[in-house]
């Protein structure tokens, strides 16, 4: 079956029907491997010892999520209002100097999610999911058909991004974000209590998982593979284990919404961004719970008559490791490749795109960060592995923020790719040693 | 143009107050162009209150909102322009509209603030519209009042 794709993919690109095919820049492509040249500044990175960075592209728009080919192609999807046929673009290096020569789109649909698995590249608007068969050039055969896979999923304004990721057995994973900072009868309204139970878990506020190939489906035809998430923007799924990973973006307003239980600072530090492996079933608990990573603890939300010091319920999952509150996990990613030393291999990327309810207090994040992860697939501490996206010390108001971290990828020689919303920027990071 | 000369007055004052050391000898106190410039000044004050309490979380100290997320007030149209009567309902009722705000739509809703009084509300109005790059004229309690009235 297999081989009759691919072979069927092969007479197509022959036959000239992929109109993204630039067959004159391959040779070139080949031809100088290795050359890559890291930016005098390091793109305005700042990297561990022996690593380096430069930029591949700049000012590409809202670019979301991203995905390389085995051939080092880069894919962008591009959020919001897109332009025509720009939805996604293609980013090729054509002299292998790192810096991307060739962009070509297509789509006209704005979303986050990309991804590229057994021979397709899938990509995500706000309510939809489509695939694209790839030739072995790992090209796109047929950019004005693409198969769309699932529909109908739900998009009320927040948290409408539908990430995406694949596993070993033909299956896809969805995030569908809850419309709602913590499920209160009235949003974000000071002192408004929470819905019991929440109706928004019917059809948000979870991960959903469909087939991969499958053509058309929506909420009847995938399973709730975990609820209780208020929203994954990173999620990512770890060969190691086999096993789902998400980035849950923690609730916001803790002060606002009951200033006579929460200060500022606490509001500033509460709850944890948290990181959760995932098994069918799984519940982490939002809106009911939040977690508190001074206390190491689920705690009763106060929309369910939580005052900051009330436990939640135990039957919720506990997260496998937390971070400080509000920096948004936008991306996740287990680092397989073998340009980064040893200590990278099987550990987690995540790709922090900066706070803004911190305020009044400094906003934190805007960096990429890093979690080991050891043999037996248990993480450690958590670093900051790649810092000065911002481009400024202290980022108070969040649009001071020039660069914001949002997509991570990694190139088949091992390079880590991190893409940027706010400018459109996207970088390459790579390790040469020493 | 009228309303022009209106809005520029107060805030020329504004800016001759900073420079004076003994404003209160030296301002013509008795003008009613001064009366309004202490008022907006007061009003600005008080305003800053409110909206450190009820409005920087999402809009920042800076005003500028935080993109895609939060609209910015420096430098909104909507902010700055004469339908002060939408502005003040936008604080009365909330906003969780999916509409187009100076070329960006945003995510988040906002919550409605009908608890803050007519006076609490044209404080703060009249504080974002002469806060960080906007110069606008103040928002009266009797504006938020009549407001208020017709849309409950």
């Amino acid at each position: 079956m297999k081989k009759t794709i691919s072979v069927l993919s092969l007479f197509l690109a022959v036959a000239g029907l992929s109109s993204l095919t630039a067959c004159a820049s391959d040779s070139l492509r080949l031809a100088a491997p290795n050359s890559v040249v890291a930016d005098a500044d390091n793109a305005g990175l700042k990297l561990p010892a022996g690593f380096s960075a430069l930029k591949v592209a700049d000012g590409l728009g809202r670019a979301r999520h991203i995905a390389v080919t085995e051939q080092g192609d880069i894919y962008v999807k591009l959020m919001g209002r897109v332009a025509e046929g720009k939805a996604v673009l293609r980013l090729r290096d054509t002299n292998g100097d790192g810096k991307a020569e060739e962009i070509t789109g297509m789509g006209n649909y704005g979303g986050t999610g990309i991804a590229i698995k057994n021979g397709y590249l899938y990509a995500s608007s706000d309510e939809e999911v489509f695939r694209y068969k790839l030739n072995e050039k790992g090209e796109v055969i047929s950019p004005m058909q693409p198969e769309k896979i699932i529909t109908g999923l739900i998009n009320r304004r927040q948290h409408e991004s539908k990430s995406i990721t694949l596993d070993n057995d033909g299956n896809i994973y969805v995030n569908i974000g809850a419309y709602s900072n913590s499920c209160q009868e009235r949003d974000r309204q000071p002192g408004s209590l929470g819905r019991m139970p929440c109706p928004i878990l019917d059809s948000a506020g979870g991960i959903w998982q469909f087939r991969a190939d499958k053509l058309n489906q929506t909420y009847g035809d995938g399973i709730k593979y975990a609820t209780g998430l208020r929203n994954v923007v990173g999620l990512d799924w770890n060969n190691q284990l086999n096993q789902l990973f998400v980035m849950q973006h923690g609730r916001d307003d803790l002060h606002n919404i009951f200033p006579s239980l929460f200060t500022d600072q606490q509001n500033a530090d509460l709850p944890a961004e948290t990181m959760y492996a995932l098994k069918k079933g799984d519940n982490a608990g939002w809106p009911y719970i939040y977690y508190d990573p001074f206390q190491n603890k689920k705690m009763l939300a106060p929309e369910y008559g939580g005052d900051g010091k009330k436990e939640g319920g135990k039957e919720f999952i506990d997260p496998v490791v937390a971070f400080p509150a509000h920096m948004a996990p936008n991306a996740l990613l287990f680092y397989t490749g073998n340009m980064f030393p040893a200590k990278y291999r099987n550990g987690a990327f995540i790709a922090f795109h900066g706070s803004w309810n911190r305020a009044p207090l400094p906003q934190k994040g805007y960096y990429v960060a890093f979690v080991p992860f050891d043999a037996n697939g248990i993480p450690g501490k958590w670093e900051i592995f790649a810092n000065g996206f911002a481009g400024v010390e202290v980022v108070t108001g969040t649009r001071g923020a020039q660069h914001r971290p949002t997509g991570l990828a990694q190139g088949p020689d091992g390079s880590l790719y991190v893409s940027d919303d706010s400018k459109g920027t996207i970088y390459r990071i790579v390790y040469k040693g020493k | 143009m009228v309303i022009k000369k209106i809005s520029i007055l107060p805030v020329f004052i504004l800016i001759l107050m900073a420079f004076q050391t003994a404003p209160k000898k030296q301002l013509p106190a008795k003008k009613p162009v001064a009366v309004a410039s202490a008022g907006i000044t007061a009003s600005v004050n008080r305003g800053k209150t409110i909206y450190l309490e009820r409005c920087l979380a999402c809009h920042q100290v800076d005003g500028g909102g935080v993109p895609h997320l939060n609209p910015p007030l420096d430098g909104a149209s909507g902010v700055l322009g004469k339908d002060k009567a939408r502005l003040i309902s936008i604080v009365l009722k909330g906003f969780e509209d999916r509409v187009e705000l100076d070329g960006e739509y945003y995510s988040n809703n906002m919550a409605a603030h009908a608890d803050l009084s007519d006076r609490q509300i044209a404080d703060v109005l009249t504080y974002i519209r002469n806060s960080w790059s906007n110069k606008a004229d103040a928002v009266t309690a009797t504006e938020v009042k009549a407001v208020r009235a017709r849309i409950k």
